[in-house]
């Protein structure tokens, strides 16, 4: 039910911290960021695309993590 | 290209805080005339403009502006600081993964941070660099995509450091909204980049933006962006806010666009347009890197600049720095700077003491002035159509004060019978290139000055200098320590009379390359 953030990929650039409708997302002490999947709800409801895939500017960085079933909206 | 979007935006204007429009564009387009007027005829247009080509109000914020000013750029120094990596839109001659210390770009960035770090690194920079006079916000994001870091920044360094100017860079996406609190933090300095008015062409150069929580693509997305950096631009004219336009040019893809571009910007009170080479390499990793798109020659950007010129005031010295550098433009200085070494350092910022090293700057800067007025009179009378670059070794304050080696950049004059005219620069620094040795820098640095007929230098070696001479280029030591204008027009008058006697004959020189490459202090090498 969740988005991650692929690490290697991640610039620290802070641009999907702010839009993210869970308040999912926050940063870590080396200053990348983790979304947190206990939050994550694939911004269904929110919004027509996750919006932290929308707003990052490298691709594949944020994918969705398959060690979770997907989001369903209640 | 004046749409609905754009026209919409003077709605939010007060009458109480709109300018007329009409005076802002009457008072620009009298400082156009300077082809015609004045002694020195076209040295003093452009971004060259002095005190008296200038309404007071705008020479009182672009005096000492490095940025703004041609001649101020060799006095005064500038500060960026890295508070806004976040970014709304894709450019495909950026890579936001990249950074090098040694690389000196926009956009490239070594540590990102807080207001509050940012502000104590301006009181450091401020106090150990009194002739620093600019703070800007210009990443390596989208300083106006990261507002509340960006605008905490200027509130804490108006309260601390009330002298410095503030300006911030961005690529118009959310300028719209911000005006109105650009305006009250008394920021009267923005500048956009515009690479194009046709969304056609901006979909070659943009790959997506995100805009009111969606991404955007292709057409759609570069229309989007057009009207918003317009409907910007107007809206800072409108409040009386200077505004630059940057623009890369990208040989096959906007050169010859951005002449529309420049129309487009000029018609709406833009006070500077700077035409920058698109810088483009693999290893930086950039999708124009990557697809080899390449960028101007030295001859193809003077061309567009040139052919710009009539319609605009045009920059020339643009470094194209880092989103982080420090120092006069040419050197960068942010090494000494680091988060950790500015958190240990004493600041002591005292308005005074920076005050009187600015008026012992503003003396300097009114000889070189008087300096070459006295030695343009000298010129009177003359008329050829001869022109001439020279490139010029100087560490600033408007002197031949280089030597030829310890170089990392050469300014570039075109002489005329109209005097000694800035157009333009050339790194030559040889770090982070990879595969340049010492035995082929020579090499290197002809190829970069190869349409110059001469090069000013304050010292320079027996090799070089006949290497030099065998390229044709005149290596010319005997101005060292003199002022650049007055020691151009001279040999400019020697050169005259040479051909004119028979001597010499006047040939024209070939193309030069712009370097890919780095621009940074050998310290953080």
């Amino acid at each position: 039910m969740a988005y991650m953030i692929v690490k290697d990929n991640c610039t620290g650039c802070t641009a999907c911290e702010p839009e993210c409708p869970n308040q999912a997302i926050s940063e870590t002490k080396d200053g990348l960021f983790v979304i947190d999947p206990a939050k994550c709800t694939e911004c269904i409801g929110h919004y027509d695309e996750p919006q932290c895939v929308a707003v990052c500017p490298i691709d594949d960085t944020c994918i969705i993590d398959d060690n979770y079933p997907r989001y369903q909206a209640a | 290209m004046q749409t609905a979007q754009t026209q919409s935006g003077a709605e939010g204007v007060t009458a109480q805080t709109a300018v007329n429009l009409d005076d802002i564009m009457q008072k620009v387009a009298e400082h156009k005339g300077c082809g015609t007027s004045g002694g020195s005829g076209k040295a003093s247009c452009g971004s060259g403009a002095g005190e008296n080509d200038l309404p007071p109000e705008i020479w009182e914020k672009v005096k000492n502006h490095p940025c703004y000013s041609e001649e101020a750029h060799h006095h005064y120094a500038r500060m960026h600081v890295a508070v806004a990596p976040a970014c709304n839109i894709q450019c495909n001659y950026c890579n936001r993964k990249y950074d090098c210390a040694n690389e000196s770009r926009p956009g490239v960035v070594s540590e990102k941070l807080t207001p509050e770090q940012a502000a104590k690194k301006v009181l450091a920079v401020a106090s150990t660099i009194p002739q620093m006079t600019v703070l800007g916000i210009a990443g390596p994001g989208d300083p106006l995509a990261n507002p509340e870091k960006t605008f905490k920044t200027f509130e804490l360094v108006a309260k601390h450091a009330p002298d410095i100017k503030l300006c911030v860079s961005t690529n118009g996406l959310a300028l719209p909204d911000h005006v109105e609190r650009l305006s009250q933090y008394n920021i009267d300095h923005v500048t956009i980049t515009i690479n194009m008015v046709d969304p056609e062409v901006g979909a070659k150069i943009y790959p997506w933006i995100y805009y009111k929580k969606k991404r955007y693509t292709g057409v759609e997305a570069a229309k989007i962006l057009t009207d918003r950096q317009l409907q910007g631009l107007e809206m800072l004219t409108e409040r009386g806010i200077l505004s630059k336009i940057n623009s890369v040019m990208i040989p096959g893809v906007n050169d010859q666009h951005l002449v529309e571009v420049n129309k487009a910007v000029k018609s709406r009170g833009a006070f500077l347009h700077n035409i920058m080479p698109l810088i483009s390499a693999p290893e930086h990793g950039t999708v124009f890197g990557l697809t080899g798109q390449r960028g101007p020659t030295a001859q193809e950007l003077k061309a567009l600049q040139d052919q710009c010129e009539g319609e605009m005031n045009m920059m020339r010295h643009c470094r194209q720095c880092r989103a982080d550098a420090v120092g006069l433009l040419g050197e960068d200085r942010s090494a000494e700077f680091t988060t950790e070494k500015i958190m240990e350092m004493e600041v002591n910022y005292d308005l005074e003491t920076r005050k009187a090293y600015q008026a012992a700057v503003e003396q300097e800067r009114d000889a070189v002035v008087a300096a070459k007025k006295a030695e343009m009179e000298s010129l009177a009378g003359e008329h050829s159509d001869i022109k001439m670059l020279i490139a010029v070794a100087t560490k600033g304050g408007g002197k031949v004060n280089e030597h030829f080696g310890h170089a990392k950049e050469f300014q570039v004059y075109e002489l005329s019978t109209a005097g000694a005219k800035f157009v333009g620069h050339r790194r030559v620094d040889l770090y982070c290139q990879g595969g340049y040795g010492e035995e082929d820098s020579l090499a290197t640095i002809i190829r970069a000055i190869n349409d110059c007929h001469a090069v000013f230098v304050a010292k320079i070696g027996g090799c070089p200098k006949n290497d030099l001479k065998a390229a044709g280029i005149d290596p010319v030591d005997q101005f060292a320590g003199e002022f650049i204008e007055q020691s151009a027009i001279a040999y400019f008058k020697n050169y005259l009379d040479k051909v004119k006697r028979g001597e010499i004959a006047h040939v024209a020189r070939g193309d030069a390359e712009i370097r890919q490459g780095a621009l940074t202090s050998a310290e953080a090498a």
